[in-house]
């Protein structure tokens, strides 16, 4: 299914591998790390950004199209919404159905709170499901929750919140145990160990996987665990504005039925936003490798009802998403090829960075070989580079890639290229937000201390950049403890009366800066239809 | 000029360009996708679908994000089936062979007729699974449906009403929770760590100026 010329490049790849095979690439100084950021990282890329002109963040740099959305008009401005009609009335409103929200569903339930979710598609339909690699937690002899804090502090730029890292790296081993107990297959030898792996940046080998459906292992059981819980949860549903008090406090959320376009308003006692990325939002063109309902949705309801934004500016971009065949173009290719020992290759047979740096050192890295070096290989759809893959079945024995990457061994056949006997080519896609809204250590927002934010619509937990593996995690540390501090929280919280002014006060804010939007937000779902493109 | 093929959706016909999926084929004929659509990627299961190439008998089921189209396809997507997942407690339940009689019964109904198999998306040998279920063997019945994404399509060809991926979700939970080995080294350091074994660590760490977090960031060393 390759071209001639890419088959002609495969050849270069081909004829240096023996060699390159004997001799482990050099790893880069901290200080070539940065000039090649700088350079090439599209976070730096000054027209991709806007100012945030209004609101708790105003000032704040952010993608151009998050910007829009933010400067947009709530879907609900003009909707006469009555509040004294109340269709659901919980202790605990959970908005998002991915790993954060079906944690935080299952803890809150497990302590007694009456929980609900609503998402916009089906529960399971999130990021979570397509986690490919793993999950990190510091539980070897040879490691520790200070080794992984360390690791994740430098690989996230010293900018993590050290008080969510915290969190993230000492709940860590407890999480697995956790899952482990709900029936989660994790890959184990014999004996019971785990069988562990590096991802970029580690310093252990602490990556936990279950094959490379570590994600969809850990949501479906998640969910089936939601369900047999008997937890009410409302699909194709999507919560559009926070609803608050008159004491100023979280009290719910307007949702929209996406089939039949009614409105209708959710009172809570505590809410949590569990809402995930926004891959779907396309920044700078990228491709995505994020679900069809990652379009940022919890970070404009929660910002709109005063809640501040924290590293929103800085964006991962996965280094090996598909390049061709274009049918799944942008798609992921799992880190965990690396740590298997694929290397990355350019158009001439070179390898030209170690396969394990950080994902934005790699990224850029690409990026780099692609356009000033002119090092790429071309594609229908712009370029990449080649992930040497028949080295893991040469490092690892026969049948390694069957057994270990399944779905990337899948993804491929489909479109006849076996990645046991030739290389595929990748270029990086727009795979995970780093920043978000700002909680503290106990999950809350700082100006509603009954809003509570989990999983990757909290910004702050791996400061600037993430590493593989971190993410599983976070939605599970984080979703727990928002589940168990929201069902605590609402026995003594006590709700007011209702209303929806801070949207309207949010128009009046816009009004006053001089923005007139015609546009709508929250998005909900990409345009993708030809009409609407 | 770009090749294009004949496509019909819920039988109404469309022209779309030929190196396109059927979901992105459907999204260039102009839907708006809000069921049949999750991940995009082969993961979630939510774009199942059925369909029929003309002048072929054979009816085909498929995940939309992940086929291309041909020409003369006639495809219906299945956004929704009514597929019976049985509730339980995982804390009470045992991997007995009783279980599966208990929630679900009707495995022992299959008449072998392999049409699960033929329908999978993921190419998984569907009928051994169940056969591995019937016999309590969980393991192998978890290992056969790792790769399962639950699109449900090997229930809609099932003469006996199997909710096959339920069947195999339950022989995964049962494994992985009271079949596969115990974990020693994770038992240890959750113990460590509810026992305070890492608090003052982690507090010296915490408060490290960044210089310094920087110097030892730079020179920790990495397990080969």
């Amino acid at each position: 299914m390759f071209t001639a010329e890419m088959r002609e490049s495969i050849k270069n790849v081909e004829a240096t591998r023996a060699e390159r095979m004997k001799t482990e690439p050099k790893r880069m100084a901290a200080d070539e790390k940065e000039t090649l950021l700088k350079a090439y990282h599209p976070d730096y890329r000054e027209n991709g950004f806007a100012e945030i002109k209004i609101g708790p963040s105003k000032g704040g740099r952010v993608p151009a199209e998050l910007g829009e959305l933010l400067h947009s008009n709530s879907r609900i401005l003009h909707e006469e919404i009555d509040l004294t009609k109340v269709e659901y009335d919980v202790d605990v409103l959970v908005i998002g159905g991915g790993g954060a929200g079906a944690s935080a569903a299952i803890e809150a339930h497990e302590a007694g709170a009456d929980v609900m979710v609503v998402t916009k598609l089906r529960i399971g339909d999130a990021n979570t499901m397509m986690a490919e690699g793993g999950i990190q937690a510091a539980d070897k002899e040879n490691d520790s929750p200070v080794q992984h804090y360390l690791d994740a502090f430098g690989g996230g730029h010293f900018a993590a919140r050290p008080e969510l890292l915290r969190r993230l790296v000492m709940e860590a081993p407890d999480a697995i145990e956790w899952l482990n107990e709900l029936g989660v297959m994790f890959d184990k030898d014999a004996e019971g160990n785990m069988v562990t792996t590096h991802g970029g940046g580690t310093s252990r080998k602490r990556m936990h996987a279950c094959k490379d459906y570590s994600g969809a292992e850990i949501m479906r059981t998640l969910r089936d665990e939601v369900i047999n819980r008997e937890i009410p949860v409302v699909e194709f549903t999507s919560a559009v504005e926070l609803i608050k008090d008159d004491k100023g406090q979280a009290a719910g959320a307007i949702l929209l039925n996406m089939e039949t376009g009614d409105y209708m308003a959710a009172k809570a006692k505590t809410v949590i936003i569990a809402t995930g990325g926004a891959g779907r939002l396309h920044y700078q063109n990228f491709p995505t490798s994020n679900h069809y309902g990652a379009t940022a949705d919890g970070l404009i309801m929660g910002y709109r009802a005063g809640a501040p934004l924290l590293y929103q500016e800085t964006i991962q971009y996965h280094p090996t998403g598909v390049a061709y065949p274009s049918q799944i173009f942008g798609a992921l290719v799992t880190e965990k090829v690396r740590s298997l020992g694929a290397m990355l290759v350019n158009a001439d047979g070179e390898a030209f960075m170690h396969p394990l740096e950080t994902r934005d050192v790699a990224a850029a890295s690409i990026i780099r070989e692609c356009s000033d070096r002119g090092n790429g290989v071309e594609t229908p759809l712009g370029s990449g580079v080649w992930l040497d893959t028949p080295m893991i079945e040469q490092l690892g024995g026969e049948g390694t890639i069957e057994k270990r990457i399944p779905a990337m061994l899948r993804m491929y056949l489909n479109y006849n290229i076996d990645m046991r006997k030739d290389p595929i080519l990748v270029f990086p896609t727009l795979h995970y937000q780093n920043g978000g809204l700002e909680i503290s250590g106990k999950g809350f927002t700082d100006v509603m201390d009954n809003l509570l934010v989990a999983g990757e619509a909290v910004g702050g937990i791996h400061g600037r950049n993430r590493l593989m593996g971190n993410s599983l995690l976070d939605i599970i540390v984080f979703g727990r403890n928002a589940g168990k501090a929201a069902a605590a929280k609402a026995g003594e919280v006590n709700i007011g009366t209702l209303n929806l002014d801070h949207v309207v006060q949010y128009a009046e804010e816009l009004k006053k800066a001089g923005i007139a939007s015609e546009e709508v937000s929250p998005l909900l779902l990409p345009r993708y239809a030809r009409h609407e493109r | 000029m770009q090749e294009m093929v004949n496509v019909y959706f819920y039988g109404k016909k469309y022209s779309v360009p030929a190196d396109l999926t059927i979901m992105t084929a459907m999204e260039y004929a102009g839907y708006t996708l809000n069921r049949g659509c999750g991940c995009r990627h082969g993961f979630c299961g939510a774009c199942a679908t059925i369909y029929r190439v003309r002048g072929k008998n054979e009816l085909k089921t498929c995940l939309a994000c992940q086929t291309q189209v041909v020409d003369g396809m006639y495809i219906a997507s299945i956004p929704f089936f009514p597929t019976d997942k049985r509730t339980y407690d995982i804390e009470q339940i045992k991997p007995t062979e009783q279980i599966m009689m208990e929630l679900y019964p009707e495995i022992y109904s299959c008449i072998g007729c392999n049409a699960c198999t033929k329908a999978c998306t993921q190419d998984l040998d569907v009928m051994q699974y169940i056969a591995y279920a019937q016999r309590g063997d969980f393991e192998a019945c978890a290992e056969e449906s790792f790769d399962c994404v639950s699109c449900g399509c090997c229930s809609t060809r099932c003469p006996a009403g199997i909710s096959h991926p339920m069947v195999g979700l339950l022989a995964r939970r049962l494994t992985g929770k009271y079949i596969a080995p115990e974990t020693k080294h994770l038992k240890k350091r959750v113990e460590e760590v509810r026992e305070g074994a890492y608090d003052e660590l982690i507090e010296q760490i915490m408060e490290k100026p960044i210089a310094e977090m920087k110097e030892l960031y730079n020179t920790r060393e990495i397990e080969r």
